[in-house]
């Protein structure tokens, strides 16, 4: 099989094109929002709270990989999700489906662009962070890599959901209803062991709490479970997500009737 | 006879619903032709393009372009077919040259901004590279999707219904820039429902019908069977018998005598018709009124069906 990698390239900068077109509305508002979590909860309430529940890590630094856990999976989500919907929505799709373009170019351009976009985000966030609260990265290597893998993974969930939406509604019901609160509830604003049984047993069962610990460890070196598990967890997410995709492409479903 | 470029064997399609779209198609197209498929709303005329580019999944049947199989060696043929669909459909908020750009890097081809200023100035939309689409006339943005076709220069190019919903001076405009492209090399497949637009373009037409091809020739003899005209000329007094200069239209008087009518025949159209008008005042007969009304193309449908159910009888 030979790639079209002009074509893969193509469409990856087309969609970056199409984000710093409306740079305002895809940046500035996540930006924002999550500045404002971190100056409220991070600064004004964690200034009270006691570092030792937290692994000795002040509250602030505490929430901040929580923050960008939050930001990755939305961002990753929404971007992706939105890139492929929109073209199905309005008959642009023909294009692509036209094209000497297959599963790994349509991958590496929309899937690609999606984690770009949101890569982008969560680092614009973590600079912003560092106004409002004195964090540190344990294993910085680590952090980028686990960053980069998460932001993959969703932004390859996004994909999936695109395809599968066949109205605006549906595109954004999946992230409120279930990505939002899973991500509250895994453990971004607190301690599993700050909870009591049977919540704490509970929180282990949310595939969002694994990412969230995956990518605090690499932030203060503490975890409420081990790296390994975290790792384990995304990359399964991520090899789960590719097996969707390439069955979509094989069958056709939802692109060619 | 020319290298076919294009051949398709017992293609169907039968989508979800149950509905056969298409019925054992079989078609060749020959290098270097502008073939129009020419066929009522529905008959699969869509159908058809979209099984060829790849947008559908076919039930049955081969397709090979340019001696490749379309399913088997998709990325090879993709790239020399250009497509403009029959709906505008693009990222409205994007500028024309823009647009035009990454419709040729999707198709694999290194960028050439010489060769997109050739296709924007050949399609008249040079000036407005740096407009948004949305910006644009509504015949404006139907060039933007042929110069997105043409942008990675296919050999083979499909237009659906190019000229639907365009008004009659863009459509002349249209068909000069269709027969340029034939000119330059492109061999060109459209889709109408008008027979006006084959009878204008194309080299051979294909009349396609409820998933089925009825039949497939050159244009003048498709014309000739099909292009029928009827004429009813009202008379300012009643003829008692019909003059024998007037015998070669087989012309019946109807509404006690007032009414000459000429049904037409097979390979005369309007000219006939307009012949008949010269000769009728010629006669010296006088008359009031004059309708003309050509056979549509259901009635046309009508006539081969039933024209082949005869040959089967
Ligand atoms: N995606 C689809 N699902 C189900 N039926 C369809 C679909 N697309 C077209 N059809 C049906 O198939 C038939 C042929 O349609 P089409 O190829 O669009 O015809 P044409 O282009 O000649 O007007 C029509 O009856 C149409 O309703
Ligand atoms: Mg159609």
């Amino acid at each position: 099989m030979n790639l079209n990698l002009r074509g893969a390239w193509s469409i990856l900068t087309n969609e970056l094109f199409r984000f710093f077109r409306t740079v305002f509305g895809s940046i500035l508002s996540p930006v924002l929002t999550t500045s404002l979590y971190i100056v409220v909860f991070g600064a004004a309430i964690g200034s009270r709270m006691d570092p030792s529940q937290f692994g000795g890590a002040s509250y602030g630094a505490f929430i901040v990989p929580g923050l960008i856990m939050l930001t990755l999976l939305s961002e990753s989500t929404s971007n992706a999700s939105f890139g492929i919907y929109m073209p199905r929505f309005t008959g642009a799709i023909y294009e692509l489906l036209s094209a000497p373009v297959g599963v790994a170019e349509t991958l590496i351009g929309f899937v690609g662009a999606a984690a770009m976009k949101s890569l982008i985000i969560a680092s614009i966030i973590l600079i912003t962070a560092r106004l409002f609260v004195d964090y540190s990265i344990a294993h910085p290597l680590y952090a980028a890599g686990y960053v980069v893998l998460v932001a993959a993974a969703f932004s390859l969930f996004g994909f999936i959901l695109g395809i599968w939406a066949d109205g605006f509604e549906k595109l954004s019901i999946i992230p409120m209803l279930i990505l939002t609160p899973l991500t509250f509830l895994g453990g971004t604003f607190y301690s599993v062991k700050m909870l009591a049984e049977p919540w704490r047993t509970i929180a282990q069962f949310n595939p969002v709490f694994y990412l969230i610990n995956g990518l605090r460890w690499c932030f203060t070196g503490h975890s409420d479970v081990p790296i390994g598990l975290s790792l384990a967890c995304t990359l399964g997410f991520v090899a789960l997500c590719i097996a969707v995709i390439a069955y979509i492409f094989r069958t056709g479903w939802r692109l060619r009737g | 006879m020319s290298e076919t470029i294009l051949d398709i064997r017992g293609l169907s399609k039968t989508y979800k619903g149950g509905l056969t779209a298409l019925d054992g198609v079989d078609l060749q197209i020959r290098k270097g032709e502008i073939f129009a498929l020419l066929g009522p709303n529905g008959a699969g005329k869509t159908t058809l393009i979209g099984a060829v580019c790849g947008l559908l999944r076919p039930s049955g049947g081969t397709i090979e372009a340019f001696g490749l199989d379309t399913q088997r060696q998709w990325r090879k043929v993709r790239q020399r077919i250009g497509l403009v669909p029959q709906e505008l459909s693009f990222d409205m908020f994007a500028q024309v040259e823009h647009s035009v750009n990454y419709s040729r890097g999707m198709f694999g081809c290194a960028p050439d901004p010489k060769r997109i200023e050739q296709v924007l100035r050949s399609l008249s939309l040079w000036d407005k590279r740096d407009a948004k689409i949305r910006e644009l006339s509504g015949g404006m943005k139907r060039r933007v999707m042929i110069a997105k076709a043409l942008s990675h220069d296919p050999e083979l190019l499909f237009l659906d219904e190019p000229t639907a919903g365009v008004d009659v001076e863009l459509r002349r405009d249209m068909w000069r820039q269709i027969g340029a492209l034939r000119d330059a090399g492109t061999t060109i497949i459209l889709t109408t429902h008008y027979i006006e637009e084959a009878q204008e373009m194309a080299d051979r037409v294909g009349v396609i019908n409820k998933g089925k091809i009825l039949l497939v020739d050159d244009k003048d003899a498709i014309m000739a069977k099909l292009g029928r005209s009827e004429a009813r000329i009202t008379l300012t007094e009643p003829l008692p018998e019909i003059p024998s200069a007037l015998d070669k239209w087989h012309l019946t008087l109807e509404d006690e005598n007032r009414t000459l009518v000429y049904a037409g025949a097979e390979g005369e159209g309007k000219r006939a018709a307009a012949e008949l008008v010269k000769a009728v005042v010629a006669a010296g007969i006088g008359f009031e009124g004059i309708v003309t009304k050509e056979s549509s193309l259901e009635d046309i449908f009508v006539d081969l069906v039933e024209g082949r159910e005869g040959l089967a009888a």
